[in-house]
C-alpha cells in the first residue's frame, strides 16, 4: 500500500527528481527530523539527506524496497501506515512526510490525525481525483480514468480513499488543521499555489503537496 | 588489574588457523576484579579469551564486537582449533566481507559461561582447586555483556563502532545497547528477540533434562569422575538443531531418503539420511562443548528478558539511546520469528531512535544468519557503510 508510488523509469534514468519531492525539499527545514512514510525506493530520502542533510527515517510496506534503501545506508523499516504509525511518540519528527500514499491507506484520517501527532509538521501529497482529465474521463466515457498518477485499473488499484483538492481540504478543516502551504501541479509539473479559491486548482492540479499543522500547536 | 596471556592453542593446529589469509590474533585477559554479577554474586577472578582480526585506528573508534550464539564460539572468521572448519561467520567476516577486517577491529570473544577459554562451569574454581560444575554462578546475557565490556575497557575501546550478533548474540546486541548505550555506536540485532518465548524455554528445558538423564553427568560433577554425558549432550544437541531449521530446509535437503541403504532395516538403525545427519550433529558437538556450559548458557537465554529489566515496558530498555540500530529477522524463522524483531522495531520507536528493520527472505529456518543470504549481506554492508560514513571513518 506504501509503495504506491515512483519516479516514472525515464525520470530515473535521467536522475531527475519528481516535483512533488523537490518542493517538499523547500517545505523542510536544513538538519531536521523526517519520517517519510511510504517511503518507497528511497528517492525522497536520499533528496532530503543530500540537499537539506535531514536526519530521515523511512517506513515502508514492500519487503523488497525496504532491503534496498537500508542496503543503500537510509533507515527504513518495514512496516504500514495504517498499523505501526502508533509506535511513535508525539512530536518525534520535525516533519512526517505522507507521499501519493494516503489514497492507499485503510483510514486515511487516523492516518492524517497520526501524522500530524508524530510531526510538529505534516506533510502530504495525493493525486487530484478533481483533475479535468479525470471529471472528463468519466463525464463522457463514463469510466474509471487511469493516468500516469492512477495507472491501475479499478478491480487492481491499490487507491481505495481518492479525493480532490477540495476533499482534502475539508479534510483538513474537520481535524482542524492549519494549512501552511499548499501547491498543486498541473500535468507539465508547473506550480499551481493553492490560496482561497480552489475551484481552478482542483480543475488543472494533478497533484497537489499540502503543508499542515495543528492549530494548538504554536 | 588484569594480567594477558597468550593463547592456549595447541602448536600443532596453529598452522591451519589461516582461511583465506584470515588469521586471528588470540589473546585471553584474566581479571582479578570482580564481576558483579545480576544474581548479586561476585565472580573473581574471571578470563575473557578472544580473537581479534584487522588493525585498531589511533582513534579506536573502528571496533566491532562480534557476539556469538549458544554453541558458538570466538572463532569467527578462522579456521577451527577443534573442527578443522571454517569461522562460523566467515562469510560474513573477513578481508573485503561485509563486515571487512581491512577497515575494522573486529573482536569476538568466547562468553562468559563458555567452554572455550572463558571462565565457564568447566573452569578451575581456585577456592578449591576443582572444576566449577554446579557451584559456578547462574549467569545471564548481562552478565556475559558487562565481561565483555570489561574487556573493551582494558583495549582502551571505549566506544563500539558496532556491537552485532545473531540469536543469543542478538540479546547480548540489545543488552549492550540498553546497559552501555554510550559504547554503542551501532547495533546490528539478527533473527533474535527481546525475551525468550515459552517455546524456546520449553526446547532448552528438554535439552538440559537429556544432558541432566545422562548417568555420566554425574550430578554436574563429571569432570571430576574422568566421564561426560556424551549422549546426553547430543540428544541435547540434536533435539536443538532441529530448531534452527525448517521443516522447508529439512524436506528440502533429506526428504525420506535412506541413507546408503536400499530399504529399510526393521531395525532402530539411523535408516532415514535425516537420522544419520542429526546423530553426526550431536557427536561432533560434543567434542567441542561442555555440558555443563550448555545448561549454563540455555539458562541464561532463559532468563533473558529486556522488557522485565525495565518495568515490562521494553522501550524504556532503549530509552534515550543515540545508537543507530538495524534488526533483522528471516521469513522462515520459527525460533525467533519476524513478529518477535517487530517487537524490538516498536520498542525502538517510541523512543523515536534511529532504526532499520528488513526482513529477509529465506526457507532456511534460523540458521539463515549463518548462511549465504545475498539480501541480508547486501542490508549489512549498506547499514555498516552508512553508520562508518557518519562515523566518519574511511569508506570501503
Amino acid at each position: 500500500m506504501l509503495d504506491r508510488t515512483k519516479p516514472s523509469r525515464s525520470a530515473r534514468q535521467h536522475h531527475q527528481h519528481r516535483v512533488d519531492h523537490l518542493l517538499i525539499a523547500e517545505m523542510v527545514a536544513p538538519g531536521s527530523r523526517v519520517l517519510d512514510v511510504g517511503c518507497g525506493d528511497g528517492a525522497l530520502l536520499q533528496l532530503l539527506a543530500d540537499t537539506k542533510a535531514v536526519d530521515g527515517r523511512g517506513v515502508e510496506l514492500s519487503r523488497e524496497k525496504v532491503n534496498a534503501c537500508v542496503a543503500r545506508g537510509l533507515s527504513v523499516i518495514q512496516g504500514d501506515a495504517d498499523q505501526d504509525l502508533d509506535d511513535y511518540p508525539d512530536q518525534a519528527f520535525d516533519y512526517a512526510v505522507l507521499s501519493l500514499t494516503i489514497q492507499a491507506t485503510q483510514r486515511p484520517r487516523d492516518v492524517l490525525v497520526n501524522l500530524l501527532r508524530i510531526g510538529h509538521r505534516a506533510i502530504v501529497s495525493f493525486p487530484n481525483f478533481g483533475h479535468w482529465m479525470i471529471r472528463a474521463e468519466l463525464l463522457f466515457n463514463g469510466r474509471m480514468p487511469q493516468t500516469a498518477n492512477l495507472p491501475e485499473p479499478w478491480y487492481s488499484s491499490p487507491d481505495s480513499h481518492l479525493c480532490t483538492i477540495r476533499d482534502f481540504v475539508e479534510l483538513c478543516d474537520v481535524l482542524d488543521t492549519v494549512v501552511e502551504e499548499a501547491v498543486a501541479f498541473n500535468s507539465a509539473g508547473r506550480r499551481l499555489p493553492i490560496k482561497k479559491s480552489l475551484t481552478l486548482q482542483n480543475l488543472l492540479g494533478e497533484k497537489a503537496v499540502f503543508k499542515l499543522r495543528r492549530r494548538k500547536h504554536v | 588489574m588484569t594480567s594477558q596471556t597468550q593463547p592456549d592453542t595447541p602448536d600443532n593446529i596453529k598452522d591451519d588457523i589461516d582461511v583465506d589469509g584470515v588469521s586471528p590474533q588470540m589473546g585471553s585477559v584474566t581479571f582479578t576484579d570482580a564481576l558483579e554479577l545480576d544474581n548479586g554474586r561476585k565472580l573473581a577472578p574471571f578470563t575473557i579469551a578472544y580473537n581479534a582480526y584487522g588493525e585498531l585506528n589511533a582513534e579506536k573508534s573502528n571496533a566491532i564486537l562480534i557476539c556469538h550464539a549458544l554453541t558458538g564460539d570466538q572463532h569467527v572468521a578462522n579456521r577451527h582449533p577443534i573442527t578443522g572448519k571454517e569461522g562460523w561467520w566467515s562469510l560474513l567476516v573477513g578481508p573485503g566481507k561485509p563486515i571487512d577486517t581491512n577497515r575494522f577491529y573486529v573482536i569476538c570473544t568466547n562468553i562468559l559461561g563458555g567452554c572455550l577459554g572463558s571462565t565457564g562451569p568447566a573452569s578451575i574454581d581456585p577456592q578449591t582447586g576443582a572444576a566449577y560444575g554446579l557451584t559456578f554462578p547462574v549467569i545471564t546475557i548481562g552478565d556475559m555483556v558487562d565481561a565483555q565490556a570489561r574487556l573493551m575497557d582494558h583495549l582502551g575501546i571505549d566506544q563500539l563502532f558496532a556491537v552485532v550478533g545473531g540469536s543469543m548474540g542478538g540479546m547480548q546486541v540489545l543488552e549492550w545497547a540498553s546497559r552501555h548505550k554510550e559504547r554503542v555506536f551501532a547495533a546490528v540485532p539478527i533473527a533474535t528477540a527481546a525475551w525468550h518465548s515459552s517455546q524456546n524455554i520449553a526446547f532448552h528445558e528438554v535439552g538440559r533434562q537429556a544432558v541432566m538423564a545422562d548417568p555420566q553427568w554425574m550430578r554436574g560433577d563429571y569432570l571430576k569422575h574422568g566421564v561426560t554425558p556424551r549422549n546426553g549432550l547430543s540428544v541435547a544437541r540434536m533435539a536443538a538443531h532441529i530448531t534452527y531449521l525448517s521443516e522447508d530446509a529439512l524436506h528440502a535437503k533429506f526428504g525420506r531418503n535412506l541413507q546408503n541403504r536400499a530399504d529399510r532395516t526393521f531395525s532402530f538403525d539411523a535408516d532415514f539420511q535425516v537420522e544419520s545427519y542429526l546423530r553426526h550433529q550431536g557427536s561432533t558437538f560434543v567434542d567441542r562443548f561442555d555440558a555443563n556450559s550448555y545448561l549454563y548458557i540455555t539458562r541464561a537465554m532463559d532468563y533473558f528478558d529486556l522488557a522485565a529489566e525495565h518495568g515490562d515496558v521494553l522501550a524504556e530498555a532503549f530509552r534515550g539511546t543515540q545508537s543507530r540500530f538495524c534488526v533483522v529477522s528471516f521469513t522462515s524463522d520459527w525460533l525467533y520469528p519476524t513478529r518477535e524483531s517487530r517487537e524490538i522495531v516498536q520498542a525502538l520507536n517510541a523512543v523515536a531512535a534511529n532504526v532499520s528493520f528488513v526482513e529477509i527472505e529465506s526457507n532456511a529456518g534460523h540458521d539463515a544468519f549463518l548462511l549465504d543470504e545475498p539480501e541480508f549481506f547486501a542490508t549489512i554492508t549498506g547499514f555498516i557503510n552508512s553508520c562508518a560514513q557518519k562515523r566518519g571513518l574511511p569508506a570501503a
